[in-house]
């Protein structure tokens, strides 16, 4: 023992170098053979806790790497069950004891962002990602190489389309989309459920595409509407001749409009299917978290890339995403590489001030933000804003969706002194040569370095931008973006749907300025989460140093006054899903579409199903069964259940039709435009 | 000195054959369609019995086959398919896994089709251009197109990527019984339907460019034989050779062989490799077309089948002095049976013991472990040993007797034959469809066919049998016997006989249908299509370095040999037959096949 104890001792000054004189002393210790008893306890203490402690951590961390792999996979629920009493059965099985079996094979359409992507050639640094997941996965080479990822997730500034020596894909298969991250599941509970009716790879399809492209650039580079087209045919054929039904999310539902108008559109612009494909191949679409409208939140991302999740994130702690943390421009590299891809215009809200509001007025008009009582008694609340009683909330003017301060969001309008910033645009152009110089000295060059001090002191001068010059806006502070998407996108209501013009397929992703195809025995159904506060407007301010800085900021010392007030962080929030507002998702099924309107030629039918928001119990239920929460909605069982009848064969009137919690048909109402 | 050189050669080599060729300013020209062989393919859980939870869309097969270790029974359980119908059992559902993903790696770190993806992105293919077919490889390959509509599926990923790629012909890549699976398809692809895809008779002509087989299996394996006689081949008779007490004494509490053996007897596709053609291509008791060629390739250097041999360097007068292994007995029991002429051995008529057989199950209800040997007497496990030696044809009475539910189910889908008459209307029926010489090749005369295989490693072409020394209840009653070694350059080795080929596929099978079955406008070919046969040397890796090498000829890892890689890409991207060299032979398959006395 004590032989084991001083040959440790001698190994002691590798590692405490200022203990050299007791080391010394030791060495004379040996010679006289006989060690001095006292030291022992000092050096124990010291060293060897160390050590002890060490061992001590990492047996035990095998030890519980050993329990955890050791572990029945169903402990988890066992211990969920144990604590909130039995959970319901999930919707595939209690359906399968009901005896509904697969039926219609099913189309799964990803959103934005949700999609894997891969890749397939690469730059010097990407050696040996090939075929590895650059989006979704762990995103390990995000941290790993930051500069190399963002360089490969970037397309072609010009074109939209690929850079030169990249290739980066979609990945394909269920797999694309089922899970976003490890544990962070998308389409999976769905499929899970659907697979116990008895759906398989044969009769579920999920129709991946690279997100990041313009809808008819997906064609063009990749052929994606055609596998569409022939995945769908071939489902069709192959079950007997039952029609698809098909599920389109977030972003997939514009995606999936765009499709419809392709494939019946004429050969070299479209897929050629004739003018009935839509009625011979599809028995429904069922929509969830769709944006048909577009969203205020990509408008954010395009102007200053913070939504509310940043802007949070900034006010908690403002240190971390202003100060270049990892020696890098977060925010820009993000915003320079956002920015290239077109897909997120598609999101910019569409129909201008007649859908979004005007300056003194918005369809939401008296909203109420209190989340506790929209959720607690939605009925009466919608009673009281029918009869304009609240005089407790605060006038809000959601259709000033960017506001240069919060006293600017809230006056009257004859108040407001505005500078046409888009005189200056002329001026600017000369001014935009002068700042050149600026942008060599910043690494990261985002085009607000072009545009020079003046050109954001007039766009800050303009104070208060509604949907409709929101896009003179970006026009002038994206100009690039914009001019792409331009060419790709369309933003506007049509007036004669007849115009042969609209036959172009940037329209076609614009509900407002296309017609459903000639198919009356589709159904369309819209399908949301309701009770989650959204974004619905922003209070912006100029950022301080505006030299290498992205220029503006969302204002989040701006806070309504009273508990109700839905502004909060310099976002003004109305009723949604977090990400899509409930007018979004669903006005088109409420007033657009419903029965036969000139968007709607051949009425279709339409049903509205809302998902009221719960948050999880506890902790244990993971993201929750019956979350309304944009992504979260695809775990939520009552719509898995809507879903599962639907491809097992029920109409929507077998579903109950329409289910409303929100105000949706008063605003709607409101919103007046010519059908 | 000379390792440095060597070295450096290396450091050349070690550039990809994919960024090579797109220097020399090749790109993607036609569609690639990759169809993988029997197990190398994923296969996924979609619906399972309460023992798999969890495992929902996991890998049961490929992956890191976790689940066998920890639940073996259950995963037994969900991999075997239905004993009567060759389909999903009541209440499990297991799905081929689709996409690139499906075959790319077979466990992680094993490629299989990964090299070879991976250079053919580097001259521009990606998921648009390049398609896995990938179907579940136990079923029977019309079974694949009833239950999961997988020919269709194919037929139609075909049409599209031959429009969306400008209307370039498809180039396809099958590998070992992906081979004989595509071989069915091109059949299914133009009959009519019901039973056939309805394309018409221009389909194969019109969609596809040229079909590159990598080790094709299109005569069979004598592998199949021995897998299904008694589940075990090569490596497990080695294992059983080395240490005696593994395999036999149920450590683990499981008889894993049996247990394998009763899963696999339910996969039909197995059934789909046994050998075809019977005697007049594999031999019979007295004469085998490789006669005399086992000693030769003994002497083109194969150090680990017997190394002695190497240094009596005198190779060719083996055969001269010896009497020629005689290949064609592919079962015998005992090493003299294998040797002895045929005058000498006993003549049992091998239709004999089917009577006897199944009379007497006494033993059947004892052993959890069920199978069909559990039926069978004593009596008729004698007799079979008596019939001393068996051939490619008298092999399938064999069989029959031993496992009469399999091959009754099989041979609703598979025939071994030789067809007389090509025109006879029978030959519509999709059972003799994967069978080349009972086939027509489609009518496309601009469509080439290549072999791809590589020689050099002794193959597995015939085996030395014992019966099982227990009297237990239990146990397959017959195994290799593993103490049968030949002397130097008989090519008998632990029990089994060794020719030229790719460590699983023989030369003969391989190579013979392009060598002569199809070569020239014959009865199989009326068309005329043109067929290359390509061989590649086996070179085993320089060092550990190398894994699994880039010059291999080994079933699998010729995946990896930069020569094939090479003629694939060149063919993707436009060239033909003759501009990558015609054929390049280094076996004896010429020799071989004008042996065979074929009618063609």
């Amino acid at each position: 023992m004590s032989f084991l104890r001083r040959r440790k001792a001698t190994e002691r000054p590798h590692a405490e170098p200022h203990d050299i004189d007791t080391e010394t002393d030791d060495v004379h210790d040996k010679k006289k053979t006989k060690p001095r008893p006292k030291l022992r306890p000092k050096r124990w203490s010291c060293v060897d806790t160390c050590y002890w402690l060490i061992g001590c951590i990492f047996s035990a961390w095998w030890f519980l790497l050993f329990l955890f792999s050791a572990m029945p996979a169903s402990f988890p629920q066992y211990v969920t069950e144990a604590i909130t009493g039995p959970l319901p059965d999930p919707p595939g099985v209690k359906l399968k004891k009901e005896g509904l079996t697969a039926m219609h094979p099913v189309v799964f359409v990803p959103g934005i962002v949700t999609g894997g992507l891969e890749l397939w050639e690469g730059h010097q640094c990407a050696e040996g990602l090939f075929r590895k997941r650059l989006w979704g996965g762990t995103f390990g080479e995000l941290y790993k190489r930051p500069l190399c990822w963002a360089e490969h997730m970037s397309l072609d500034n010009e074109t939209g389309l690929d850079p030169s020596g990249i290739r980066v894909r979609p990945v394909s298969g269920l797999v694309a989309a089922d899970y976003f991250a490890p544990g962070y599941f998308v389409w999976a509970v769905l499929i899970a459920n659907l697979a116990r009716i008895g759906y398989e790879e044969k009769t579920m399809y999920m129709a991946a595409y690279d997100w990041r492209l313009s809808f008819q650039n997906t064609e063009v580079r990749d052929q994606t509407l055609s596998r569409i087209k022939s995945n769908i045919e071939l489902l069709v054929a192959t079950n007997g001749g039952n029609k698809v039904v098909v599920i389109p999310h977030s972003m997939g539902v514009l995606y999936f409009l765009h499709f419809m108008k392709w494939v019946e559109a004429p050969a070299p612009m479209g897929g050629g299917g004739g003018s009935d494909w839509c009625a011979k191949h599809i028995k429904a679409v069922m929509n969830i978290g769709a944006p048909f409208l577009g969203v205020p939140k990509a408008v954010a991302g395009l102007f200053s890339i913070e939504a509310k999740d940043i802007a949070v994130a900034r006010a908690f702690a403002p240190g971390v995403l202003d100060k270049d943390v990892f020696g890098l421009q977060t925010l820009r590299h993000m915003m320079r590489m956002t920015r290239t891809w077109d897909s997120t215009m598609s999101m910019i809200p569409k129909g201008g001030d007649t859908i979004w509001g005007s300056l003194d007025w918005s369809p939401e008009g008296y909203f109420n933000c209190s989340a506790k009582r929209l959720k607690n008694n939605d009925i009466n609340t919608a009673d009281k804003n029918g009869n304009g009683s609240l005089e407790s909330t605060k006038r809000v003017n959601y259709g000033r969706i960017i506001s240069f301060g919060k006293d600017i969001a809230e006056i009257h309008s004859h108040e407001i002194e505005r500078v046409d910033f888009r005189m200056l645009i002329v001026l600017q152009g000369a001014a935009k040569g002068n700042n050149l110089t600026n942008a060599t000295k910043c690494d990261v060059w985002t085009e607000y370095q072009e545009m020079g001090i003046e050109g954001v002191k007039s766009v800050a001068d303009y104070k208060v931008y509604t949907a409709g010059s929101i896009l003179d806006l970006l026009r002038y502070v994206a100009p690039k973006l914009m001019a792409r998407g331009d060419a790709h996108f369309s933003y506007g209501i049509a007036d004669n749907l007849d115009d042969p013009k609209y036959d172009h397929y940037k329209y076609w992703s614009n509900p407002l300025e296309t017609k459903l195809p000639n198919a009356p025995d589709m159904e369309i159904y819209t399908m949301y989460g309701v009770g989650v506060p959204t974004e619905r407007a922003y209070v912006y301010k100029l950022t301080p140093a505006a030299e290498c800085y992205i220029p503006f900021q969302i204002d989040t010392s701006a806070e309504g006054g009273s508990e109700g007030s839905c502004l909060k962080g310099g976002v003004f929030s109305v009723d949604g899903d977090e990400t899509v507002p409930v007018l979004s998702s669903g006005f088109m099924c409420a007033k657009g579409w419903r029965g036969k309107t000139r968007f709607n030629p051949s009425g279709i039918r339409t049903y509205i199903r809302e998902y009221d928001h719960a948050p999880p119990a506890n902790l244990l239920e993971g993201r929750g069964t019956q979350s309304g929460a944009h992504v979260d909605i695809m775990g939520n069982f009552a719509l898995i259940e809507d879903i599962i009848r639907v491809a097992a064969g029920a109409t929507g009137e077998d579903l109950g039709g329409d289910r409303v919690y929100s105000d949706i048909f008063k605003w709607s109402e409101k919103i007046n435009l010519q059908l | 000195m000379k390792c440095w050189r060597r070295r450096r050669t290396r450091g050349r080599v070690l550039e990809s054959p994919g960024t090579r060729l797109k220097h020399e300013g090749l790109t993607a020209l036609h569609p690639v369609v990759l169809v993988p062989g029997i197990v190398t393919g994923g296969l996924e859980l979609w619906e399972g019995r309460p023992c798999s939870e969890g495992l929902f869309r996991k890998r049961l097969w490929g992956g890191s086959f976790a689940e066998i270790f920890k639940r073996p029974m259950c995963w037994l359980e969900h991999l075997s398919l239905h004993n009567e119908t060759g389909l999903d059992p009541p209440g499990i559902r297991v799905r081929a896994v689709p996409g690139l993903v499906a075959a790319d790696y077979f466990a992680p770190g094993y490629f299989v089709w990964a090299v070879l993806i991976e250079n053919l992105a580097k001259i521009g293919y990606e998921g648009k251009n390049l398609h896995m077919a990938a179907y579940d490889w136990r079923l029977s390959f019309q079974n694949t197109e009833i239950r999961d509509q997988a020919l269709s599926r194919l037929k139609s990923k075909i049409e599209l990527m031959y429009v969306t790629n400008g209307y370039k012909k498809v180039v396809v890549v099958p590998h070992s019984m992906g081979v004989i699976y595509f071989l069915h398809f091109l059949k299914w692809v133009e009959s009519p339907p019901p039973m056939g895809g309805g394309g018409g008779p221009g389909w194969c002509a019109k969609h596809i460019k040229a079909i590159m087989n990598i080790g094709p299996a299109f005569l069979g394996v004598p592998k199949a034989v021995s897998n299904i006689f008694s589940a075990e081949s090569k490596e497990v008779a080695f294992i059983r050779a080395m240490a005696p007490s593994v395999l036999d004494s149920e450590i683990l509490g499981l008889q894993t062989l049996e247990h394998l053996m009763r899963v696999s007897r339910t996969w039909d596709s197995t059934i789909s490799l046994l050998p075809k053609g019977g005697e007049t291509i594999w031999g019979n008791l007295d004469w085998s077309p490789e006669d005399g060629h086992g000693c030769d390739f003994v002497k083109k250097g194969q150090p680990s089948m017997s190394d002695n041999n190497l240094n009596s360097s005198n190779g060719r007068s083996c055969f001269q002095v010896k009497d020629p292994v005689k290949y064609g007995r592919m079962i015998s029991f005992g090493k003299a049976a294998s040797q002895l002429p045929s005058s000498q051995l006993p003549t049992h008529d091998s239709k004999e013991f089917l009577h006897t057989s199944a009379s007497t199950n006494f033993n059947s209800s004892c052993g959890e472990v069920w199978t069909e040997y559990d039926e069978m007497s004593r009596e008729s496990i004698r007799k079979i040993s008596e019939n001393k030696a068996y051939t490619a044809r008298t092999l399938f009475d064999l069989l029959r007797s031993v496992a009469p539910k399999m091959m009754r189910r099989a041979e609703n889908h598979f025939s071994h034959g030789i067809s007389e008459n090509l025109d006879d209307p029978k030959y519509a029926h999709y059972k003799y469809w994967s069978n080349p010489l009972e086939t027509k090749l489609p009518d496309a005369p601009d469509m080439e066919i290549y072999c791809l295989y590589g020689v050099g490693i002794p193959t597995e072409r015939a085996y030395v049998y014992k019966l099982a020394p227990s009297d237990k209840c239990k146990n397959i009653p017959f195994r290799i016997d593993s103490s049968a070694d030949g002397d130097a350059g008989s090519g008998l080795k632990s029990g089994v006989y060794f020719v030229d080929g790719d460590e699983s596929v023989p030369v003969l099978s391989a190579g013979f249908m392009c060598a002569k079955g199809w070569r020239g406008r014959t009865r199989f070919n009326p068309s005329g299509m043109a067929t290359y046969i390509r061989e590649y040397r086996h070179k085993r890796p320089a060092s550990l370095l190398e894994g699994r090498g880039t010059e291999s000829g080994a079933h699998v890892d010729i995946m990896g040999n930069v020569a094939l890689i090479e003629d694939i890409l060149r063919v993707a991207a436009g060239a033909t037959g003759a501009e990558i060299g015609g054929d390049r032979i280094y076996s004896d398959i010429i020799r071989m096949s004008e042996r065979i006395n074929l009618r063609i």
